[in-house]
C-alpha cells in the first residue's frame, strides 16, 4: 500500500531547516499533500472515537456540579491524573515533529525535547501544590485570591484565552494535515471532526471525559512508541552504539550522494556554459543549490549538536519560555484540580515528569530508528529522493516497518486521536476561564447559581469549537509554525509571572499584576510579530530583515513582565494594595498548610 | 481562616520549621534543576564540540548522549526527591501543625 502513496512534495520539515523556525516542530506545518486512504487507521481511529463516546457518556452521568464539571469532582488519583497531564503534553506535534526532527538533524532533536521536559521539576518544587491549596478550577482562583477580582480575573482569562487561541490553531491545522498525510482524507472534514468531537467531550462528559479520553491516549501512545522503540532496538541486537553506528553511516552515504550528484551538476554547468546553452543560467543555478547540500550534509552530524542552537540569547531565551511557559499554560494548570490534595497533586507530577521524559527518550530511539529503517528503504521515497509525506511522517512509516500494515494503521490512528485529548483539555480550560472567570466573578460579580455557570460554560465551549473549526480552516495555507512558541511565550511572560508572584511576594498589588502581567503579555505579541518567525517566515519579508533580531522574546517579555509588575506593585500606595498585602499572611498559611483547601466532593 | 488560627500557627515553631525546610528544597533542588539545564545549554551555544567528541577513541557514542540522558533522568530524579520529602516529612509536620493549632 505504501508504494501506491504517490507524492511529489510534504517537505513538511523544511521550516526546520531555517534557523528562524526553531519552533517548527512544535506544530504539524507547511504543505502537505494527501495520501491513498488508510482504511485500517480509519477503523482503529472509529474505535477509539467508539470508546471515548462511551466513556462521555458514563461521565456525563457523574457530572452534576461545578467542580464535577470543572473539577472532575477532586476524585481523580495522584497516578492516574500524572498520565493525564502526560496525555494532555504529549502532543501529536511531539511525537510526529520530535521524531522527524531527530530523523534530519539527530542530537538536535534531543536537545529540543529536554527544553520541554525542565519545566516539570519546577512546576513540582514551586507550584503544583500551591496552586492545589489556593485554587478551586483555573489559576485565576489563585492569582486573585488576595486582589481584586474584577481586573485580575478579566486579565487572567486574557492571558488563558490567548494561550488556548493559539494552541487549538496549532493543534486544528495540524489535525488537518495529519488526517491528509494518516488517513487520506480531507483537511476540512479533519477540522470540523476534531471540532464536533471536542465539543461534545468537554460539554457532556466536562473534565471527567476529558480526563479519561488524556489517560487513553497517553497509554495507546506510550505503548506505541514503547514498541517502535524496542523493534529498532532489537535490530540492532540492542546495541546502542551499533545504532548510532549504523544511523551515521546511513547518513554518510546518503552525503556521499548527494556530493557526487553535485559533481556530476557541476560539471554539466561547466559544459552548459562553456557550449552557451540555452539554460545554462538554469543549470549553472542548480548546480550551485546542489553543491550548497552537499556541503551541508557532509558538514552535518546527528551524534553532535548542529544549528539548533546557535545564538545563545536565543537558546535562553527559549530556555525560558519552555520553562516558565509549562508553568503557565491554564490547561496543564487546572489539572492540580482534579485531584483530592497538595500529596495527590505532587504525586502526579512526579508520575507525569515520568512519562513525559520516558516518552521523549523513545522518541529519540524512534528518530534513529528512521535513519537507519526508513531512509534506507526505497518504498518509503519519492522519485526525488525525498520521505513520502515529509520528515513529519518518519515515525509513522517506521511503525510500518517495523510492524507492518496493521501497527501502521495503529499508529496513524493514535496520532490523530493525540491531538483530540489536547484540544479537549484546551477548550475546557477556556471555556471555564469564560464561565468561571469572566461570567461568574467578573459579570455576575458572584450573584450567579452553578447551574447557570455550567450552562454558561457549556455554551462557552460550543463558541469554543466554532471558533477553533473556522480559524482552523482560515489557517489552512498559514505558516502557523510560531504559534505554539508564541503561546508558550505568552504563558511565560503574563500568566507565569502574575501566578509566581502572586503565591511568593507579598508585596504584589492588583495595580502591579495587572499592569506588570498586561506588558509582559503585549510584549510578548509584539517582540514574536516584529522577530524572524512572523516577519520573516509569516509575512515574507526577506530574511534578516526583522526589527527584532531573535526567534524568542521570553528573555525580554518576562523580565520587563516582572520589572513592570515590581514597580506599579511598591509604588502603589493606596489603601486597597495595603489590604492586599495584609492578606498575604493567610493565603500563605492557607497555601503551606492546605487549611481550607477546596477538598474532594463527597458522593 | 479566623484571625485567632492564624496567630495560633504563626507562633507555633512548626510552622517556622516547615516554611524553612519546604522553602530550603524547592530553591535548592530549583537552582539544581536550572544549573543543569542551563549549564548543557551554554555549552551547546558556546562549546557545541565538547558534547561532539566521542565517549572512547573510534567510538560512534558522543559524549552529548549520556549527557542528554543525565538532563532528562536528573528532572525525573530531583522530582522525585522533593515529592518524597514533602509526601512524608512535610506533610507530617503539616498535620501536627494543623492538629495543634486547631485546638
Amino acid at each position: 500500500m505504501m508504494r501506491s502513496l504517490q507524492t511529489r512534495l510534504g517537505l513538511l520539515a523544511t521550516g526546520l531547516l531555517v534557523n528562524a523556525s526553531v519552533w517548527a516542530s512544535g506544530s504539524i506545518d507547511g504543505p502537505v499533500e494527501k495520501q491513498g486512504v488508510n482504511l485500517h487507521a480509519i477503523a482503529m481511529f472509529i474505535v477509539f472515537v467508539a470508546l471515548t463516546l462511551g466513556i462521555t457518556y458514563w461521565a456525563a452521568q457523574r457530572t452534576r456540579s461545578a467542580k464535577d464539571f470543572y473539577a472532575a469532582g477532586g476524585g481523580i488519583s495522584g497516578f492516574q491524573n500524572g498520565l493525564a497531564i502526560a496525555g494532555d503534553y504529549m502532543s501529536a506535534a511531539s511525537f510526529l515533529g520530535i521524531s522527524a526532527l531527530v530523523f534530519d538533524k539527530g542530537y538536535d532533536g534531543l536537545i529540543y525535547s529536554i527544553g520541554f521536559l525542565v519545566g516539570w521539576p519546577l512546576i513540582t518544587f514551586l507550584v503544583a501544590e500551591r496552586l492545589r491549596n489556593l485554587g478551586k478550577f483555573t489559576f485565576a482562583d489563585v492569582a486573585s485570591y488576595r486582589l481584586a477580582q474584577t481586573p485580575l480575573r478579566t486579565f487572567a482569562a486574557t492571558g488563558t484565552l490567548f494561550t488556548v487561541a493559539l494552541y487549538l490553531i496549532a493543534q486544528m491545522v495540524g489535525a488537518g494535515k495529519l488526517i491528509q498525510l494518516l488517513f487520506g482524507l480531507n483537511y476540512t472534514l479533519a477540522v470540523v471532526l476534531v471540532g464536533v468531537l471536542m465539543v461534545i467531550y468537554v460539554t457532556f462528559g466536562g473534565m471527567l471525559a476529558t480526563t479519561w479520553v488524556q489517560i487513553i491516549k497517553a497509554v495507546l501512545l506510550l505503548s506505541g512508541a514503547t514498541f517502535m522503540a524496542l523493534m529498532v532496538l532489537s535490530h540492532v541486537g540492542f546495541s546502542v552504539e551499533s545504532m548510532f553506528a549504523t544511523a551515521v553511516e546511513v547518513k554518510h552515504a546518503a552525503a556521499q550522494a548527494l556530493s557526487a550528484k553535485a559533481g556530476a551538476a557541476s560539471e554539466a554547468a561547466a559544459k552548459a556554459l562553456a557550449t552557451h546553452a540555452a539554460d545554462a543560467s538554469e543549470v549553472a543555478a542548480k548546480a550551485k543549490t546542489l553543491t550548497a547540500d552537499a556541503a551541508k550534509a557532509a558538514k552535518a552530524n546527528v551524534m553532535a549538536p548542529g544549528g539548533l542552537v546557535s545564538n545563545p540569547i536565543d537558546a535562553i531565551s527559549l530556555g525560558l519560555a519552555l520553562m516558565f511557559g509549562t508553568a503557565g499554560l491554564p490547561h496543564i494548570l487546572m489539572r492540580f484540580f482534579t485531584v483530592k490534595d497538595a500529596k495527590e497533586a505532587r504525586k502526579s507530577v512526579f508520575v507525569a515528569t515520568g512519562f513525559i521524559g520516558y516518552f521523549y527518550i523513545l522518541t529519540f530511539i524512534i528518530g534513529f530508528g528512521a535513519i537507519m529503517l526508513v531512509s534506507t528503504n526505497p518504498a518509503f521515497k519519492d522519485a526525488a529522493g525525498k520521505l513520502v509525506g515529509g520528515s513529519n511522517m518518519a515515525a509513522v512509516h517506521l511503525a510500518h516497518a517495523v510492524g507492518g500494515e496493521y501497527f501502521f494503521g495503529f499508529i496513524s490512528a493514535v496520532a490523530f486521536a493525540t491531538i483530540l485529548a489536547v484540544v479537549s483539555g484546551l477548550t475546557l480550560s477556556g471555556a471555564s476561564a469564560v464561565s468561571h472567570d469572566l461570567y461568574a466573578n467578573v459579570i455576575a460579580r458572584g450573584r450567579t447559581n452553578e447551574a447557570q455557570e455550567i450552562r454558561v460554560s457549556k455554551y462557552a465551549t460550543v463558541g469554543l469549537g466554532i471558533v477553533a473549526i473556522l480559524l482552523g480552516i482560515l489557517f489552512e495555507k498559514q505558516n502557523i509554525a510560531f504559534m505554539v512558541g508564541l503561546a508558550f511565550s505568552i504563558a511565560a511572560s503574563a500568566n507565569f509571572p502574575v501566578l509566581f508572584l502572586s503565591m511568593f511576594w507579598r508585596g504584589l498589588t492588583t495595580r502591579g499584576a495587572v499592569i506588570g502581567g498586561a506588558i509582559g503579555l503585549i510584549s510578548a505579541v509584539v517582540l514574536i510579530i516584529l522577530g524572524p518567525p512572523v516577519w520573516e517566515a509569516t509575512l515574507g519579508n526577506p530574511a534578516k530583515s526583522a526589527p527584532f533580531p531573535y526567534s524568542n522574546p521570553a528573555i525580554f517579555s518576562m523580565t520587563l513582565a516582572f520589572f513592570f509588575t515590581w514597580l506599579f506593585s511598591v509604588t502603589d500606595k493606596s489603601p486597597r494594595a495595603e489590604s492586599e498585602q495584609a492578606a498575604f499572611l493567610p493565603q500563605f498559611i492557607r497555601s503551606m498548610t492546605g487549611i481550607g483547601a477546596e477538598g474532594a466532593s463527597k458522593h | 481562616m479566623d484571625e485567632a488560627l492564624i496567630q495560633r500557627i504563626q507562633n507555633n515553631p512548626k510552622f517556622a520549621e516547615l516554611v524553612h525546610k519546604k522553602g530550603r528544597l524547592s530553591w535548592c533542588l530549583s537552582v539544581v534543576m536550572l544549573v543543569i539545564y542551563y549549564g548543557f545549554i551554554l555549552t551547546i551555544a558556546f562549546s557545541p564540540e565538547t558534547l561532539g567528541k566521542p565517549l572512547s577513541a573510534g567510538g560512534v557514542t558522543t559524549v552529548g548522549i549520556p549527557v542528554g540522558l543525565f538532563v532528562i533522568v536528573s528532572a525525573f530524579v530531583l522530582t522525585g526527591i522533593y515529592v518524597r520529602r514533602a509526601n512524608t516529612e512535610f506533610d507530617q509536620l503539616t498535620k501536627e501543625l494543623v492538629e495543634e493549632s486547631r485546638q
